[in-house]
């Protein structure tokens, strides 16, 4: 459980995280959605104790992040800036953390079999590649078992077995009744792993709500419809709250009513069609529309 | 996992895991004693067959511990830079923010390094001084010149001194590492409070310049092995007291901006 209660973060002038309240839960795979540069990584930072708050207050399964007296018990974080160093091997990395808990080697050991380093294991981090980094990440997060996960931006740099294999790992963690809080700037990733959904743009808390209800309320309902009879089929939906647009000769969009409503009429109008498909707009969609004021950089 | 909790001795044992897994630390550590130990055998050497050709004056300012201790100057830039790098070297890779995670406390971390590095830095040196002591001593009796026993009085002071100045070097240059966070900056603050301030002082009369320069930390930390008191300087133990006195306050000022400062 994660509790941030009017969490505020200035560097300088600059506000990089505008009074967030939100609560995330076990159980559940929560993502943090926001464009680059929204504030997610240093809302992130703020939870594990690495920045100090400008005002508000942030807590951990009842704690702040500092107080707890084995940390990595109760959390594991993947961070997206590196936080390894480049001339130690894996092993040694993942071995001195586990010291200043007096977790065993043989949790290190599982540790990396788990992820997959088994055969790099003794070579120096530096020469790792992004995705072997993000397995080393993954593994120090996991050492402690903790009840809590903060990933930033996990599947950066994985390659698709690896994205699958993430999405997994956070959904069978959630399953097991931990929290798991993860940040991306892809929606499209999100609507796959995450069941809640906390976006935030610009620092401002923009959404907190399930996945469903988030796709739900930003897709427009639109219907498509192919039919030889377009025109007459058109004028017969003609209403009040009803928009027909045409696409091209044959096909119309319609928006007010929904797809089995407009079978229904056609059938009883004796109306042939060919093709009736409900048009979602895109995740992706979803999420610009929605943030779209809350971009910091956007292209000219 | 009942009993996981951070502790300070884990944290130590967590420290000197990472202290002995980069080969870059245990390569400049070799090197650097190696130095120690090769300097003064180097100068008994040079000493020894130049001893014939040398004017009285110069016989007169070659003196043994002087010899002996020669590996000491070397010694001192090689744990300097070591112990900069002891602390930057997390913040430059970003390993500090692991560390942090595992140690939010931040402090135990601080004491940990310091700690150790203190140990290490001290029973390296220690050895390879005494080392020095005798293997310069052995050559200079080839030469039957400038023969001194370790039990004669101040002679073991002062080797200890130098073993005791090195480590105080050490702790030094990593709270100051610690408190700039940056292996250039740091390197650059350390050479500029020991290398370059120093001679600075000579712009101002005699007076005014011994009136500083024996508070000096370079100074008084020089103290600590000069077999001969300098009239213009403090004795070798509160030379010593001052020199542990501004490694305290570097330690302080690490200490309170490890707690405060964004990571």
């Amino acid at each position: 459980m994660i509790e941030a209660q009017g969490l505020v973060k200035d560097y300088g002038a600059k506000r990089a995280v505008d009074d967030l309240t939100f609560t995330v839960r076990p159980g559940v795979v929560t993502g943090f959605l926001g464009p680059n540069g929204s504030g997610k990584s240093t809302t992130m930072r703020l939870i594990l104790g690495l920045d100090r708050p400008t005002s508000g207050d942030v807590t951990v399964n009842g704690k702040h992040y500092v107080e707890h007296r084995a940390p990595l018990r109760e959390v594991g974080a993947l961070l997206e800036a590196r936080s390894i160093h480049t001339g130690r091997t894996a092993y040694n990395h993942l071995l001195a953390l586990a010291k200043t808990h007096g977790i065993p080697k043989r949790r290190v050991m599982e540790l990396i079999d788990f992820v997959g380093l088994h055969d790099v294991a003794r070579k120096r981090a530096g020469q790792f590649s992004l995705g072997m980094g993000q397995r080393l990440g993954v593994a120090s997060a996991l050492l402690g078992e903790p009840h809590t996960l903060i990933l930033d931006e996990p599947v950066n740099g994985l390659d698709p077995e690896g994205i699958q294999w993430i999405r997994n790992l956070l959904k069978q963690l959630a399953a097991e009744g931990r929290t798991v809080f993860v940040s991306s700037h892809l929606m499209g990733e999100m609507a796959l792993t995450a069941d809640h959904l906390i976006v935030i743009g610009r620092g401002r808390l923009i959404a907190d709500t399930s996945v469903e209800e988030f796709v739900r309320r930003a897709s427009r309902n639109v219907v498509r419809v192919r039919s030889p009879q377009a025109i007459l089929l058109a004028e017969a939906l003609a209403g009040p709250n009803v928009v027909v647009t045409p696409v091209e000769p044959g096909v119309i969009e319609v928006e007010g009513v929904d797809a089995a409503q407009i079978g229904d009429l056609a059938l009883a109008r004796h109306i042939a069609i060919h093709e009736l498909a409900p048009q979602q707009a895109s995740l992706e969609e979803a999420f610009m529309e929605l943030t779209r004021d809350d971009v910091e950089y956007r292209a000219a | 996992m009942t009993a996981v909790a951070v502790t300070q001795p884990r944290v130590v044992r967590a420290e000197w895991t990472k202290f002995i897994t980069l080969r870059s630390t245990l390569w400049s550590l070799g090197i650097g004693m190696l130095l120690t130990l090769a300097f003064p055998i180097i100068f008994a050497a040079v000493t020894g067959s130049h001893w014939a050709h040398m004017s009285a004056h110069e016989r007169a300012d070659r003196h043994p511990l002087d010899i002996a201790l020669a590996g000491v100057n070397v010694a001192q830039l090689a744990i300097a830079v070591l112990g900069v790098l002891v602390i930057t070297g997390e913040y430059s890779t970003g390993m500090i923010r692991s560390t942090f995670l595992a140690v939010p406390k931040r402090l135990p971390v601080l004491w940990a390094k310091l700690g150790l590095y203190a140990v290490v830095a001290f029973t390296l040196t220690l050895p390879a001084v005494i080392i020095s002591f005798f293997a310069s001593q052995a050559i200079l009796r080839s030469h039957h010149i400038l023969q001194i026993s370790i039990s004669a009085p101040g002679v073991l002071r002062t080797i200890v001194g130098g073993a005791l100045y090195v480590m105080g070097v050490g702790i030094f240059a990593l709270a100051i590492g610690a408190i700039v966070r940056n292996t250039a900056g740091g390197i650059a603050l350390f050479v500029g409070i020991f290398f370059v301030i120093p001679p600075l002082m000579n712009i101002f009369p005699l007076n005014w310049n011994n009136a500083i320069s024996k508070w000096l930390p370079s100074e008084a930390g020089r103290q600590l092995f000069a077999f001969h008191r300098d009239p213009s300087r403090f004795a070798q133990w509160p030379s010593g007291a001052i020199f542990l006195g501004y490694c305290l306050l570097a330690i302080a000022i690490a200490a309170v901006l490890l707690r405060r400062r964004d990571t």
